[in-house]
């Protein structure tokens, strides 16, 4: 029941992208199309997950004077080891994200989650808060990139939709990352409210 | 009745100024402009002027009636319709109706009423409307006709602009510069491009009426223009083949329609005189070193566009001496 | 402190370690394959055509010389960044393909240079020869048609595509399998103008300096013009004056 909470908490109430506003580079930098955005937050999502439970599992060996250096050493690994396996078995999605996923060491959504709560709950907590937090990221990119891809190109998860003819450009460019965001969170803000 | 004492807030001095009567005065500043566009452009410049302030008026409307709920409608002061004007001169007179209806909407939906209305927004609404077009639909948004054809809209022949063969002679096109109509032509307006931006000599006059009508102040206009003409001179100087000649930057593209009527609305300009001329020779240096070291072949609307985005920080350095303030030592 | 740094340093050194070392040969096979496939595409092969050597030119510009026929990398700054293509050549000198590698062109706009130069496409250079003419775009006076409102992308490409056609001639003079020093140099005496730029003789020239049967040298190159007798080049031209 707890663990539900913690996991719906991750996607609702305190959803990386549109509320906590952490992670904006690869949020921004990725989100051409519903797939790339989708494919990036599965990423995060399976570092964040992982770098959750092992921090949670080590918290305590750790002194406090060496704790945000160990804790990056454990998710630029986690990082790593997803790159080459990425670049292994699925190199066509390593091709379209490559410059983002080494990013993701840096994205403040991680190292964030390591601090506010894998640092101090248990392990299975942790793991359902990477779910969530995971998944809301996850969705809110899938969400910009297929508002993106739908105005820019007239498609969505590749599947034409109208004339590519008829798509702003701009959408798919970065000054329409910053446009298509402002209004989802706007839309969002107004929802929660409600 | 007729002496009860009232009792407000300074300032006690009016004049009977307001927002209406400097927005109309805007508008039939632009009136010859748009004259010459019709015997210019015909039925194409009718129909993209006519749908660019319609389509304006209506999303101002709907905006504050169902989004924002408001009481009144600010549809007759006057600022979507000049809005509205001025995204309509921005554009190829053969621009496909949808297109004009969507740049309406970024401009009077994204540009202005997502901050608040007329007032509020820190980018001039029009400039934001022409930008996302110009990015969005690069082929639509490039391809001019040729005047003189009268009666045909997207059907319209298409020719390069004079500003188009000074981009080819930047990148080593030595014929280029010898194709360009001469400095007169491109004064009076004879030349493919923006429904209101051809003629020179139209745009001044509308000047010269605001400049009358203390519309607007000479700083911002002067400076842009005066910046633009010095710098591409010596650009031409150091190398003929290459960069045109000042008076061709002048009188090619959007300079003098950016200058004295996008670049001196009241919202998005610096408010004291020194900010004018400090805004102004910005506006003028970004626009030739876009024109002749960017992407794009025209940089009026970019350079505005990026100044627009100054203009606080210039209004907060150059902050009037407040009235009986000592002097700092 | 020190020591519980160091064991999670060395702990995730050692697990890094170990996924490299899994992951290595999977990563290597794919680059491999990404290239043969990319090769064999250019190339129009009917099989995995294998690379029987290898020419690297500089950082940028590498020759394959494959079974099939010839292939090279070039690159050019596009509007983006480094655009990078690979080539395929055939025997006669022949665009017979090519493949946009890598790319930071905008999408919707440079990004179609993947499809827009290809057979069927708007701007198709697929059966060109660059040694006729240089591959321009139509606005430079070429005859390939640019990418709508991409001229920059469209240029850069072509820059590219004649810069690989460059390697690829200087690879065949003095590369494996193809003439000798000095059969190139023997090659190269064409009359007059029938002279290429890559030294093999266009139209109706031949390589020992004289025309093919039929036709006459007049200013400097062969005319297709019947002219009566032995084709000195005076009367020929004279000729060629009073049919026109």
């Amino acid at each position: 029941m707890n663990n539900l909470k913690v996991l719906l908490n991750g996607i609702v109430k305190e959803n990386p992208t549109f509320v906590l506003l952490l992670g904006m580079c690869p949020t921004l930098g990725t989100t051409s199309s519903a797939i790339n955005g989708m494919s990036m937050g599965l990423a995060t999502m399976a570092v964040l997950i992982c770098s959750n439970f092992v921090i949670s599992c080590i918290k305590s060996l750790v002194p406090d004077m060496v704790r945000i250096p160990s804790y990056i050493v454990v998710i630029a690994s986690l990082v790593t080891i997803l790159q080459m396996v990425m670049q292994a078995y699925v190199p066509d999605l390593y091709a379209t994200l490559g410059l983002f996923i080494p990013l993701i060491v840096v994205n403040c959504i991680i190292l964030g989650r390591a601090e506010a709560f894998a640092a101090k709950n248990g392990p299975v907590p942790s793991i359902f808060d990477g779910i969530g937090i995971g998944l809301g990221f996850t969705i809110a990119l899938t969400l910009l990139g297929g508002v993106r891809e739908l105005l820019g190109t007239g498609k969505l998860f590749n599947v034409t939709l109208y004339s590519e003819d008829y798509g702003m450009l701009l959408f798919v460019l970065a000054p329409g990352a910053f446009i298509a965001l402002g209004y989802l969170i706007a839309i969002v803000n107004k929802l929660r409210k409600a | 009745m007729a002496n009860q004492l009232i009792v407000s807030l300074s300032p006690h001095v009016h004049n009977n100024d307001s927002v209406q009567k400097n927005m109309y005065g805007v508008i039939l500043a632009l009136v010859p402009a748009l004259l010459v566009s019709f015997y210019m452009f015909g039925l194409g410049a009718v129909i993209v002027t006519l749908t660019s302030v319609v389509a304006c008026l209506f999303f101002e409307w709907a905006i504050t009636k169902f989004i924002l709920k408001r009481e009144r409608t600010t549809i007759m002061d006057g600022s979507a319709a000049l809005t509205g004007l001025l995204l309509g001169f921005n554009l190829p007179s053969n621009l496909p109706i949808w297109i004009i209806i969507i740049g309406a909407l970024v401009a009077i939906g994204i540009g202005k009423m997502t901050f608040g209305g007329l007032g509020c927004n820190p980018f001039n609404p029009a400039l934001v409307g022409r930008i996302f077009l110009l990015i969005s639909f690069p082929v639509q948004m490039t391809s001019w006709p040729v005047n003189g054809q009268w009666m045909s809209y997207t059907d319209a022949e298409t020719a390069a602009t004079p500003l188009s063969l000074m981009k080819q002679a930047v990148h080593g096109n030595v014929d280029a510069l010898s194709q360009l109509p001469s400095s007169f032509d491109l004064f009076l307006g004879s030349n493919p491009g923006c429904i209101g931006e051809i003629s020179s000599l139209a745009l001044l006059l509308g000047l010269a009426y605001m400049l009358w009508k203390k519309i607007i102040s000479w700083h911002i206009p002067v400076s842009i223009l005066a910046t633009v003409f010095v710098f591409s001179g010596l650009m031409h100087l150091a190398n003929p083949v290459a960069y045109a000649s000042p008076f061709a930057h002048l009188f090619t593209g959007g300079l003098m329609l950016g200058a004295i009527f996008m670049a001196t609305d009241y919202v998005t300009s610096p408010m004291t005189h020194k900010g004018m001329v400090i805004y102004g020779v910005a506006i003028g240096f970004l626009t030739v070193v876009i024109r002749l070291f960017g992407a794009y072949p025209e940089g009026m609307s970019f350079a505005i566009f990026i100044m627009n985005a100054f203009t606080p920080l210039i209004n907060t350095y150059c902050k009037p001496k407040r009235f009986g303030e000592v002097v700092k030592k | 402190m020190v020591i519980v740094l160091t064991v999670i340093s060395v702990i995730a050194g050692g697990v890094l370690a170990y996924v490299n070392k899994i992951t290595a040969g999977p990563i290597e096979q794919i680059k491999a394959e990404t290239l043969n496939n990319a090769l064999k595409s250019v190339l129009n092969a009917e099989q995995m055509p294998t690379v029987t050597a290898t020419d690297t030119i500089d950082e940028w510009t590498i020759v394959y010389s494959t079974d099939n026929g010839t292939a090279v990398q070039a690159a050019t700054d596009g509007f983006g960044g480094k655009l990078k293509v690979l080539v395929g050549f055939t025997a006669d000198g022949a665009i017979s393909g090519y493949s946009v590698l890598e790319h930071a062109e905008t999408p919707g706009l440079g990004a179609k240079a993947g499809e827009w130069f290809q057979e069927g496409g708007k701007g198709c250079i697929v059966g060109k020869k660059p040694a006729e003419k240089e591959l321009t775009v139509s606005k430079d006076g070429g005859d390939v048609d640019a990418i709508t409102a991409s001229t920059i992308t469209s240029r850069a490409f072509l820059q590219a595509v004649n810069k690989a056609y460059k390697a690829y001639t200087g690879a065949s003079i003095d590369g494996v399998g193809s003439a000798t020093p000095q059969a190139a140099a023997e090659q190269k005496k064409c009359c007059g103008k029938c002279q290429g730029e890559s030294g093999e003789c266009k139209g109706d020239c031949q390589h020992d300096g004289t025309c093919k049967e039929g036709t006459c040298k007049g200013d400097g190159a062969c005319r297709k013009e019947a002219c009566g007798g032995e084709g000195s080049s005076e009367a020929c031209a004279r000729q060629a004056n009073l049919n026109d």
